[in-house]
């Protein structure tokens, strides 16, 4: 007898999904103006969870007006109301949050471990922390009074949706937007859900509007002349075209874009906090994090004993069914996006490095991968440069600190990085070489409404979350 | 008019999360603005006072070292809890400052929307009151607020709900813990929002209110060496200047008493007269 | 990595005589000690809350119900303890659930050295060990001796193992050497006029210790010492067994085996009180020692009232309906 796992299953009975959903207008679901729609589908078993429009230019036009025209109201709130209606939103969100996380699950692929535990309450929190700011905006470090922006047109990704969403809805309702926010293709769902939210805390119409669509509607709405604010997470090369969509407009842009953050192991580190830190860097949401450590960076001295410590640790790694509770891995949240990870790696191999996976059965149905370990990789091969977005680690050496930093700094990218070292003075000197917006030492993916995030180079620009993140939405 | 005749509330002390009446076993006559009687308070004595402090003290070290976050949501919760007793506290607070019910409604919405002000500061007066400072060597150097510790108040003798709500929240939002002295002819709002307090999430002891003889209580709460803080938004001129004195004795922090208008925008300085300043250096370095 | 050898097994001394390099005097032992990796305390803590999130259910739980009744040292260490009431321990030991007798027994029942000889007799043929605390526990402020005198009289009435205090006031000094040599000595008052010997359970008080890292530097200095099993607690202090504390000893106990292939044994003690808390020590079993450890001869939980919330909960499986404690034995 051995101590296997019983399934544990999130019970699918908490959430309620519609076999279709329109887009959120001042305050209305209405279906596109040309009645297209598209399916969205569950990664984990391929079946199809509901269909959602796809946004036309006309609905574009549509939403922003809305926009436009409930910002005057809006923004001429005292801050103290605005405060209570986000305060509300937080509250909501709370309270149905296991239905919002098992929607999530089941639409994104992620295990329900991760969005119940870190998804949902970094949510709460992050309408808690602007609500508090709306009514503050005079503290904040801008100078009296600072003005909102106006429309703020906003393109999220599908990696975390619902966090994602907060992050751009939160500090533009508290400083007085109005919002038109484009949710991605493959994860609609619960942005739609949010649209509820906003009618159970009683929001004015309007303040906030949602278009299901593809890039097409995403792109129509960055373009949209009375767009003032353009905010935007996803791939760099979107985000450079998005950069010159604006180019020569009044409009006001932030980019959180990709990364390939660097996670960086001495050999006087806390191993088996390490080990953790590594494997929560790069599986953490299946790698599908723009922060994700996806490169390992670990001291010659000690490689054979952490990587040692990291396969067997690996071997625990349980993936499977997102709506199991013991699930650590779940799918790949498209098909699309799984081609995308197939090739890198097989270029990995091709290209000379070695690949190891942990001995895991995959399911049958749905879109799954391994999680996968690189040795013998250099500077020099692909899998090092281009961002995965998958479970993929990729594992070089350093002999000492100067090493580190350059071979870490080496990459256009600049989003975040990981320090494993015991030595508090060399936590500090690093991170103060290192070219990227987070760096967390002895800890990994850790975010908090509070923190600012975001990167340098061609990982965006601007900041989201804390003070700093509301400079993005003041004309300041 | 039903002919029923109400049950009337013996109105308690708040100490260390639970109601005890005073030790001394005295009450004193509460009446409204028109002299008409209300209730009998108890009359807190200095070993009422003691034992508050103790209970601040046992608290502090919980409630100072709880998230910011956290501390914001018990604070919010206090507005939700007290949102719906509203009609409870306009009534009392018309009896206790003479006052219509609509100017009643305006003053408890007031202190309602005050409690959420508060809660929003929780985790953001560090990020204004704090920073990294730019020293000219090669040291990490961060100031951060921290809070003094054991903060004793005289709530205000004329607002007896907004003006106190206005002077406990910037209190404990910060982690300080704190032992209130009612509004001596006004105590009843000051006794019943401590039950709305305890049924807040707000653990035991983080606030403990007291009612009696301001000038009684207030002597033994300045003198305390357990003391941190002395707010005396409740001392006239005469009173606050012999307490001042008496809590130069350990160095207290001393908010004096001032023309406060509780109904404008408080802005943050009694939020920052609460709290220490703590700066760390720390060497970078391969 | 080499094979696999128990601690009380006399291939053990051999591999641990060729690491007395680490142990030859007090200063190569503490650059040895100090020298074993930090630990991190936030992200020990984390993991171990993670690993807490399992959710154990249906079969796998009828499963961990089971060991973990199998893994109990049923334990009365208390100053009003009397011939009577540990008769009675014992007899709960042996049929736990007397409406059930597919209940399995415990692993032993633990005792003050006094008690040994009457839980011997009252547990004859059951199978089941004694257990004895020594060394004067659970302050361990004694001189050697008397430990050593304490010890071999719960050999000698009987006792099948024997869980020791260390000397806490001599580790935090950072006496290391002292405390090994005093494992030591135990460990060979430990054996028996035959040869045999009764297996060394060595208690830490880790909520005295205080940081990781001293419990991680003092699960190695016992496992160099020749401990068979390594205990968190007495259960006689404000903080007992945590699930951080228990994660980094057999994290700890991973460490030696990959390094000696010596498998030594692991015992939390004090303060896990239901079910739910126990299932969480063997998910930690599980996905850190694995299969090898979730025996009772390698892993025990040192509790006493841990054993009815178990057997409430085992007949709740059983009949679909949740018991009560009327429905359990108080001893």
């Amino acid at each position: 007898m051995t101590f296997d796992y019983a399934p544990a299953p999130e019970s699918r009975a908490v959430v309620d999904i519609a076999p279709s959903y329109g887009l959120f207008v001042d305050g209305e679901f209405a279906p596109a103006s040309d009645g297209k729609v598209f399916k969205t589908v569950s990664p984990s078993s391929e079946e199809v969870l509901s269909e959602v429009a796809q946004a036309s230019g006309d609905d574009v036009d549509r939403a922003v007006k809305a926009a436009r025209k409930a910002f005057e109201k809006w923004s001429a709130l005292p801050g103290a109301e605005r405060a209570k209606y986000l305060f509300r939103i937080a509250r909501i969100i709370q309270e149905r949050s296991r239905e919002l996380a098992v929607l999530e699950s089941l639409d994104n692929g992620k295990p329900i471990r991760e969005s119940r535990d870190a998804d949902l309450p970094l949510v709460a929190a992050h309408f808690f922390y602007y609500a508090g700011w709306a009514d503050k905006l005079d503290h904040a470090g801008y100078g009296p009074n600072p003005r909102p922006l106006g429309v703020a047109g906003q393109v999220i990704p599908w990696n975390f949706p619902l966090l994602m969403l907060a992050w751009k809805i939160a500090p533009a309702l508290a400083t007085g937007n109005t919002v038109v926010l484009k949710p991605a293709e493959t994860t609609p769902l619960s942005a739609l859900f949010f649209a509820d939210i906003c009618r159970q805390a009683g929001l004015p119409k309007g303040v906030v509007n949602i278009l299901t669509g593809d890039g097409s509607t995403g792109a129509a709405l960055v373009a949209h002349p009375d767009v003032n604010k353009v905010a935007f997470t996803g791939s760099t090369g979107v985000g450079k075209a998005i950069a010159r969509t604006v180019a020569g407009t009044d409009k006001k842009v932030t980019l959180e874009l990709g990364g390939k953050a660097a996670n960086i192991v001495f050999d006087d580190a806390p191993i088996d906090q390490a080990v953790e830190g590594i494997v929560n860097g790069i599986f953490f949401n299946q790698g599908h994090v723009c922060c994700a450590g996806s490169r390992l960076l670990v001291q010659e001295s000690v490689q054979d004993e952490l990587l040692d410590a990291l396969k067997r640790r690996m071997q625990t790694l349980r993936v499977g069914d997102p709506l199991d509770k013991n699930t650590d891995i779940g799918a790949i949240n498209s098909a699309e996006q799984l081609a995308r990870i197939t090739a890198l790696v097989d270029a990995g191999e091709a290209e000379g490095a070695e690949r190891w996976a942990p001995a895991c059965e995959l399911p049958t149905s749905g879109y799954w991968f391994a999680p996968t370990l690189f040795t013998g990789v250099t500077q020099a091969h692909r899998i090092a440069r281009e961002e995965i977005f998958g479970p993929v680690l990729s594992v070089l050496t350093f002999r000492t600190p100067e090493e580190a930093v350059a071979k870490a700094n080496n990459t256009p990218y600049g989003l975040s990085a990981g320090i494993w070292t015991e030595k508090g003075s060399r936590i500090l000197w690093m991170a103060n070489k290192l070219r990227a917006g987070v760096i967390w030492s002895n800890t990994f993916n850790k975010f908090d409404p509070a923190s600012p995030f975001g990167g340098y180079k061609e990982s965006g620009y601007g900041r989201e979350g804390g003070r700093h993140g509301l400079e993005a939405y003041l004309n300041v | 008019m039903s002919d029923r005749l109400s049950v009337l509330k013996t109105y308690k002390l708040y100490v260390g999360g639970k109601f005890p009446r005073s030790e001394s076993g005295r009450v004193y006559e509460v009446t409204d603005s028109k002299g008409n009687w209300l209730a009998n308070a108890p009359l807190a004595s200095r070993k009422d006072a003691r034992d508050a402090v103790v209970a601040a003290r046992k608290a502090f070290g919980g409630w100072s070292g709880a998230t910011a976050y956290n501390r914001g949501q018990v604070l919010y919760r206090i507005a939700e809890m007290l949102e719906g007793r509203r009609d409870q506290f306009v009534a009392e607070v018309a009896d206790a400052e003479g006052l219509s019910k609509a100017k009643a409604a305006a003053q408890v919405d007031a202190a309602i929307d005050r409690w959420v002000w508060y809660a929003g500061w929780s985790d953001k007066i560090a990020q204004i009151a704090g920073g990294a400072n730019p020293v000219a060597g090669p040291y990490f150097n961060l100031s951060s607020p921290e809070p003094t510790g054991v903060v004793a108040v005289l709530a205000p003798q004329e607002s007896s709900f907004l003006g106190l709500v206005s002077v406990i929240a910037p209190v404990i939002v910060c982690g300080s813990t704190v032992v209130v002295v009612a509004s001596q002819n006004a105590p009843l709002p000051a006794l019943s929002l401590a039950e709305v307090l305890a049924t807040s999430d707000l653990p035991g002891g983080v606030v403990n209110l007291l009612s009696g003889r301001t000038a009684e209580i207030a002597a033994p709460l300045a003198a305390h060496q357990d003391v941190n803080a002395l707010d005396l938004a409740g001392a006239d001129a005469g009173l606050a200047k012999e307490l001042e004195t008496a809590a130069a004795d350990n160095l207290k922090r001393v908010v004096r008493p001032g023309a406060a208008d509780w109904s404008a925008d408080p802005g943050t300085e009694r939020l920052l007269a609460f709290l220490e300043t703590k700066t760390v250096w720390h060497p970078m370095g391969v | 990595m080499p094979i696999t050898v128990p601690a009380y097994g006399k291939e053990a001394a051999g591999r641990l005589a060729s690491m007395a390099d680490v142990t030859a005097d007090d200063g190569a032992l503490r650059r040895f000690l100090h020298g074993l990796p930090g630990v991190d305390a936030v992200g020990l803590q984390a993991r171990a809350a993670t690993l807490g999130t399992r959710s154990i259910k249906t079969t796998a739980k009828a499963y961990a119900i089971d060991l973990a009744i199998s893994m109990i040292d049923l334990t009365t260490l208390e100053g009003a303890d009397t011939p009577g009431k540990v008769r009675a321990l014992c007899a709960k030991g042996v049929h736990p659930d007397p409406t059930d007798r597919t209940a399995p027994k415990v692993a032993a029942i633990c005792v003050y050295p006094d008690m040994v000889a009457t839980a011997k007799e009252a547990l004859a043929g059951s199978g089941i060990h004694v257990a004895s605390v020594a060394t004067a526990f659970p302050a361990g402020r004694a001189a050697l001796p008397v430990k050593l005198a304490d010890t071999r009289d719960a050999v000698a009435a009987g006792a099948d193992e024997i869980d020791m205090v260390i000397d806490r006031g001599a580790f935090l000094s950072g006496r290391y050497l002292s405390v090994f040599e005093e494992i030591k000595q135990v460990k060979e008052a430990c054996v028996r006029p035959d040869g045999s010997a009764a297996h060394l359970k060595v208690i830490f008080e880790t909520g005295e210790l205080e940081t990781y890292d001293n419990v991680r530097r003092v699960s190695w200095l016992a496992m160099l010492a020749g401990a068979d099993f390594i205990k968190t607690s007495t259960g006689k202090v404000a903080v007992n067994a945590t699930p951080p504390v228990t994660l980094l000893m057999l994290e700890a106990v991973r460490d030696f085996h990959t390094a000696t292939g010596i498998q030594v044994g692991v015992k939390p003690a004090g303060g896990i009180r239901t079910t739910k808390d126990a299932i969480k020590y063997l998910v930690m079993v599980n996905e850190t020692l694995g299969e090898p450890w979730l025996t009772a001869d390698w892993f025990r939980f040192g509790a006493s009232s841990l054993l009815n919330d178990l057997l409430m909960q085992r007949q709740k499986l059983g009949t679909g309906r949740y018991s009560g404690p009327d429905y359990v034995t108080v001893d």
